[in-house]
């Protein structure tokens, strides 16, 4: 066993042990607190403050009580976030892989510069256009409407563009320029030969940005007024901040009716996750 | 001649410009206007009802000498500076853990990545009970090795000659949320929960290192711990900086997390108020638009400086191949 063992850090049987035992616990500790929510969601409410790590008679009953509360509108807050998450996501991947063409593969003077300073826009903290975007979509009347939330996606995102745009680079050229030759205007090489070879980075798009808009919690807070329009983030913070009263085991469900979703699509999608962070990290 | 390459040359900017509009409009619109905005809103009294008025670097100034500023300014940066270090060394450990071919290793590498995609609303919830004082996980597992932790204190008794106070209450499990220095201690330990994007970086980096690497050094007779300093390190090292630079941005930001487990509040006594909290109470609460702009501004600033500080540093340190 030569070749990747070598990596290793040690080949003694004793060593894997070692590692082996190190890794179980790490898991364990990274994993304790989403099971520990689970088995607390799952617990009835005389349990609740008992020590016993497993609910000795596993119930629904907190999730059918949290579901009923007029303090958490599960369904609505579904419905609200992924209105928000359909609008946006059309836009996200449009507008940038758009754009990402453009810098891949549409020569303009001065496309180097102006790239760059697309790339810089990463490094701008939100809080410095928090309160002018405020005041702009105040001005146009967007506050308490889901408008400030989904229209910006439709203007590209810098990350985005970055990532297709790499990927796009990667396309051999040959096949536009035969494209091209039997007639194919620049829009159809976009939409018929980029477009679907490039599913993998669109994949790793359409999945941030899914983890995002689920995820946001400053934006729904700054823009949405009305209880009735909340997110499933902002309505959860609503619940752990307003309804002091709620037992626990209510809460976790509430919880896990919110993370559930996003472990789910974790687990189906690993490996354009892990992919997507990779390449993210190693070209940036 | 001359008309045509003209021709063509307006041709390339204009479809330059039209395959790119979405970004540059987006830029325009959602961002260099906004910027302005915002520091022209800096210069001004502008409580948000009424129109702006410029008073000058009155905000500025005011800034000076605000107090609460000032411990914003402080928590944020001794966060970073805990959160930063800790969370890069175990990284890199966790990453070179990860990265052993053991059998069920996927397994373990989801366990570490799923705490990241969790929102943060949800971690804050889940270590809001995990932190419970009588029946958070945390305490009652300190609770359980007291014994341990308070031997431990006698044996440093010993040496030293007092007992470490922080030690005898960490053995009786402290209140973690509504104890200053304990508040900013749990925000770390949660933000340490949320490293799995960072090791994926790391992961992916160390498969980048050409394993004839290893091979020399273990012809040599390095000893793994050998391998790891001399060229585990190195060939992560540019991997380390863009991570550190990626922290740096991010934890001078950071909001949703202290903000929901303190619910929206300042902490005890202040602890864990941070610089963008600040920021926003001073915008959405007390409607103080200019003073929040100029906060904005010296944020940009502060994290523009820091990442140069931290790239020019990283410079001198980073190897890289082929260079």
């Amino acid at each position: 066993m030569s070749g990747k063992s070598a990596a290793n850090l040690t080949g003694t049987a004793f060593g894997r042990a070692v590692v082996y035992a190190l890794l179980v616990l790490v898991a364990a500790l990274f994993a304790l607190p989403l099971v520990w929510m689970i088995c607390v969601s799952l617990k009835p409410p005389t349990e609740v403050l008992q020590p016993n790590f497993w609910p000795s008679q596993p119930s629904l009953a907190a999730y059918s009580e949290i579901i009923r509360s007029q303090h958490f509108d599960f369904l609505l807050y579904a419905r609200n976030t992924l209105i928000i998450l359909a609008l946006s996501l059309v836009g996200v991947l449009l507008s940038s892989s758009i754009a990402a063409y453009g810098f891949a593969r549409v020569p303009f003077p001065g496309r180097g510069l102006v790239f760059g300073v697309c790339l810089a826009t990463m490094m701008i903290p939100f809080p410095v256009i928090m309160v002018p975007t405020y005041v702009l979509f105040k001005h146009l009347g967007w506050i308490g409407t889901f408008r400030p939330l989904w229209v910006p996606a439709w203007f590209g995102a810098a990350f985005n563009i970055f990532l297709l745009r790499q990927f796009f680079m990667q396309i051999p050229r040959e096949l536009e320029e035969s494209a091209m030759l039997d007639g194919c205007t620049r829009w159809g090489c976009f939409w018929r030969i980029m477009l679907p070879l490039s599913k993998p980075a669109l994949a790793v798009v359409a999945l941030f940005h899914c983890l995002a808009v689920w995820n946001d919690l400053i934006g729904p807070l700054i823009y949405l007024t009305h209880q009735d329009q909340f997110t499933l983030a902002l309505g959860l913070q609503f619940l752990q901040s307003k309804a002091g009263d709620t037992p626990w085991n209510q809460l976790m469900a509430a919880a896990s009716l919110v993370v559930l979703p996003v472990l789910l699509l974790f687990f189906l999608a690993q490996r354009t996750f892990v992919r997507g962070i990779a390449t993210a990290g190693l070209k940036g | 001649m001359n008309r045509a390459r003209w021709g063509n040359g307006a041709r390339a900017v204009a479809s330059g410009l039209l395959w790119t509009a979405p970004w540059w409009l987006g830029f325009l619109l959602f961002l260099a206007v906004p910027m302005g905005m915002s520091l022209y809103i800096s210069f001004c009294d502008y409580p948000l009802l009424q129109r702006p008025v410029y008073i000058g670097a009155a905000n500025y100034r005011a800034l000076v000498v605000d107090p609460v500023f000032h411990k914003v300014l402080l928590n944020t940066a001794v966060y970073a500076a805990l959160a930063i270090p800790l969370g890069t060394v175990a990284a890199v450990l966790l990453a070179v853990l990860l990265n052993q071919r053991v059998r069920g290793q996927s397994w373990f590498r989801a366990c570490v990545f799923v705490p990241t995609v969790v929102p943060l609303v949800g971690t804050g919830l889940v270590w809001l009970w995990m932190l419970n004082p009588e029946y958070g996980l945390i305490n009652q597992a300190l609770r359980w090795i007291s014994p341990t932790l308070d031997g431990l204190n006698a044996a440093l008794a010993a040496l030293t000659g007092h007992r470490a106070q922080w030690l005898t209450r960490l053995a009786a499990g402290p209140e973690w949320l509504s104890l200053p220095g304990w508040a900013m201690a749990a925000l770390v330990l949660v933000s340490l929960w949320g490293l799995g994007s960072a090791v994926v970086i790391y992961l992916a980096g160390l498969q980048e290192i050409p394993e004839e690497l290893y091979e020399a050094a273990m012809l040599d007779g390095a000893s793994a711990t050998r391998r790891f300093w001399h060229v585990t390190l190195p060939g992560l090292s540019p991997v380390i900086l863009f991570n550190v630079i990626i922290a740096l941005i991010g934890t001078w930001q950071i909001f949703a997390l202290p903000y929901v487990l303190m619910r929206g509040e300042p902490g005890p006594q202040r602890s864990t108020y941070f610089y963008t909290m600040y920021l926003f109470d001073n915008a959405f609460r007390y409607l103080k638009m200019g003073y929040a702009s100029a906060m904005a501004w010296i944020q940009l600033l502060i994290i523009l400086a820091l990442t140069g500080l931290v790239f020019l540093a990283g410079r001198r340190a980073v190897y890289y191949r082929g260079a």
